[in-house]
């Protein structure tokens, strides 16, 4: 019997065949935490008093960083005391980081067949280049510090197979709220989501991963996908270490087949307070807003940037309606400067700040009041994910969010092109 | 033998998630005690004042989704929480839960918010006091087991490598 990515994957790091269902203990390549979740980790981990594996640790403050306050800054003081303590290898200061995943990726962590784990939900997005990336908590993060091993249930595989085409302004959001729209917000609890198709291989890198990001919102553990030239090309001067791509089995058994054609897909959101809560955007074109956000894991990278600068070129964003653009690196917001695409946001009166997750979470740089609305290119919209309890998130693509800072309520871009 | 947990029946919906367990504001600190006064916050205030120790939460599907925040189980440990029982859990968040110590059931039962309820670990039975009936439930695997019965994953690694 053939095996899905995934079964494969946990076989070579197993040394045996293994099936879903089985529990198996195996060595992983890297272990990543963030600010928030290192800080338990770090005080777990202290607790077992051993010396921890330095060679896999990665650590990456990006979510309350720069410091909001003085408790976060405590926080990521203990993360910066730990590496210095015992010379952790990877660590990445603020000025020289980014959101953890997209770090992860573009500091050449994340490499097909690996497996990786992160004490973050998102993990998961690793996926898309062909690495199972799997989300834990912090105090398995802080096993793994010490024994640069854990404990799995190899999950069932669902396979995705996308066809067609995406018209205009349809991007890798559309696709994944599609189909956790379809599967639901437990469609795919405890199981691992297997990608293929036509529409994968002429999606970007930044779409796929967008897909893959996503994919924790319909409650996988992990995402995949097969790698090809666009994924070579880009871990071409990044990796470290070799690597080896892992594809799946014809002959693999997969537990549902889900078949879906994007070619008549329009782009969607998903109306608070669910992932899975989705409709087309010109069905809501009556909300006002009053911010839009473009960043995050999700949805901040240069790809995104470049189509919501399309977008903004020239344009004005909405009086009363504040537009946030954050890169999800210093490598994009560099990258974006050199493109002149910073010069459009600022020029269209966006605030422009360095990468962090802030507000995504409703951490800093752009917590929401009570009553208001913001149009964010994130991945989750529950209650007061943003802010105060009684404000609203709607999850879209970054050319939605930019069209409708632009006109102050949510507005599908194919609209804007038509005036 | 293990413990038997008696508490009180407080509800919840399908797709609790952890922002709503523990908004992120609040994840500035790994203590239980200091989590648990913001736990429910947004979607019912005030809620570390009303419950007592070893209460249950009952609630429907994929209890825990969204974020991985181990402070969503800090936080309802420091409330004093004795069980969750849920017709699923997300998965991190099951896993947080074992990790920590708390006590979490995959079980469809019948109750009301203030029934009391007996959770017996050792025959896999959960017994509503209040309306006299009784659920099964699925045993553990033995692994979990022995991380619950040694007070969390910490614990459990120390025994196991000796450290």
């Amino acid at each position: 019997m053939g095996k899905t990515i995934v079964e494969k994957i946990f076989s070579k790091k197993a040394g045996k065949d293994v099936e879903p269902g089985d529990i198996i203990e195996v060595e992983v390549d890297y272990v990543m935490v963030n600010d928030i979740t290192g800080y338990p980790a770090i005080r777990e981990f202290e607790k077992l008093g051993v010396k921890p594996k330095i060679d896999k640790i990665i650590i990456i403050p990006d979510h309350f960083v720069p410091n909001k306050d003085i408790k976060s800054a405590e926080q990521a003081k203990t993360l910066r005391n730990f590496v210095k303590k015992y010379k952790i290898k990877h660590y990445f200061e603020v000025g020289r980081n980014g959101i953890c995943h997209q770090i992860m990726i573009e500091k050449g962590f994340v490499a097909p067949g690996r497996l990786i784990v992160g004490a973050d939900s998102h993990t998961c997005t690793y996926g898309a280049l062909n690495c199972l990336g799997i989300g834990i908590g912090s105090t398995e993060a802080a096993v793994v510090f010490a024994t640069g091993k854990l404990w799995f249930k190899v999950p069932e595989t669902l396979k995705f197979l996308i066809k067609g085409t995406p018209r205009k302004y349809v991007m890798g959001k559309d696709i994944i709220l599609k189909i956790i729209s379809e599967i639901g917000v437990d469609g795919a609890n405890y199981k691992a989501m297997e990608f293929h198709g036509d529409t994968i291989r002429k999606l970007n890198l930044s779409d796929r991963l967008t897909i893959t990001n996503m994919s924790v919102e319909a409650g996988a553990k992990a995402a995949i996908m097969e790698p090809d030239e666009k994924v070579f090309n880009y871990l071409k001067y990044r990796t470290i270490g070799n690597y080896e791509a892992v594809y799946a089995d014809r002959d693999a058994e997969y537990e549902k087949v889900f078949e879906l054609d994007v070619s008549n897909l329009e782009p969607l959101v998903a109306k608070p307070f669910s992932p899975g809560n989705v409709v087309p955007v010109r069905e809501l074109s009556d909300i006002e807003i009053d911010q839009a956000f473009i960043g995050s894991c999700t949805n901040g990278r240069i790809e995104d940037l470049r189509i919501a600068a399309k977008i903004l070129k020239g344009k004005k964003v909405r009086d009363y309606v504040r537009l946030i653009v954050i890169p999800a690196s210093q490598e994009v917001y560099q990258k974006a400067l050199e493109e002149g695409l910073i010069k459009i946001f600022l020029e269209a009166g966006a605030y422009v700040s360095g990468p962090t997750c802030g507000p995504c979470l409703g951490g800093h740089v752009g917590v929401l009041a009570s009553d208001e609305v913001c149009i964010s290119s994130t991945n989750r919209n529950f209650i007061g994910r943003m802010g105060h309890k009684n404000s609203k998130v709607y999850l879209a693509n970054p050319a939605v969010v930019a069209a409708s800072a632009i006109t102050g309520r949510i507005t599908d871009p194919r609209d804007l092109d038509r005036d | 033998m293990r413990k038997k947990i008696i508490g009180r029946v407080w509800k919840f919906g399908s797709n609790i998630d952890t922002d709503q367990i523990i908004p992120a504001e609040y994840l500035v600190t790994d203590d239980e005690k200091e989590l648990a006064i913001h736990a429910f916050e947004k979607v019912r205030p005030n809620f570390y004042k009303l419950v007592k120790q070893n209460d249950i939460i009952v609630a429907e599907y994929n209890f825990g989704c969204g974020s991985s925040r181990e402070h969503a189980v800090r936080a309802l440990k420091g409330l004093g929480i004795g069980c969750v029982i849920a017709k699923s859990f997300a998965r991190i968040f099951f896993r947080n839960a074992i990790n920590l110590g708390l006590l979490v059931v995959e079980a469809d039962i019948v109750a009301d918010e203030g029934d009391i309820v007996e959770v017996n670990l050792d025959e896999n039975i959960i017994y509503n006091k209040t309306k006299n009936l009784s659920f099964k439930f699925k045993k553990l695997p033995n692994f979990l087991l022995e991380i619950i019965d040694s007070g969390g994953l910490i614990n459990y690694v120390r025994k196991k490598y000796q450290v």
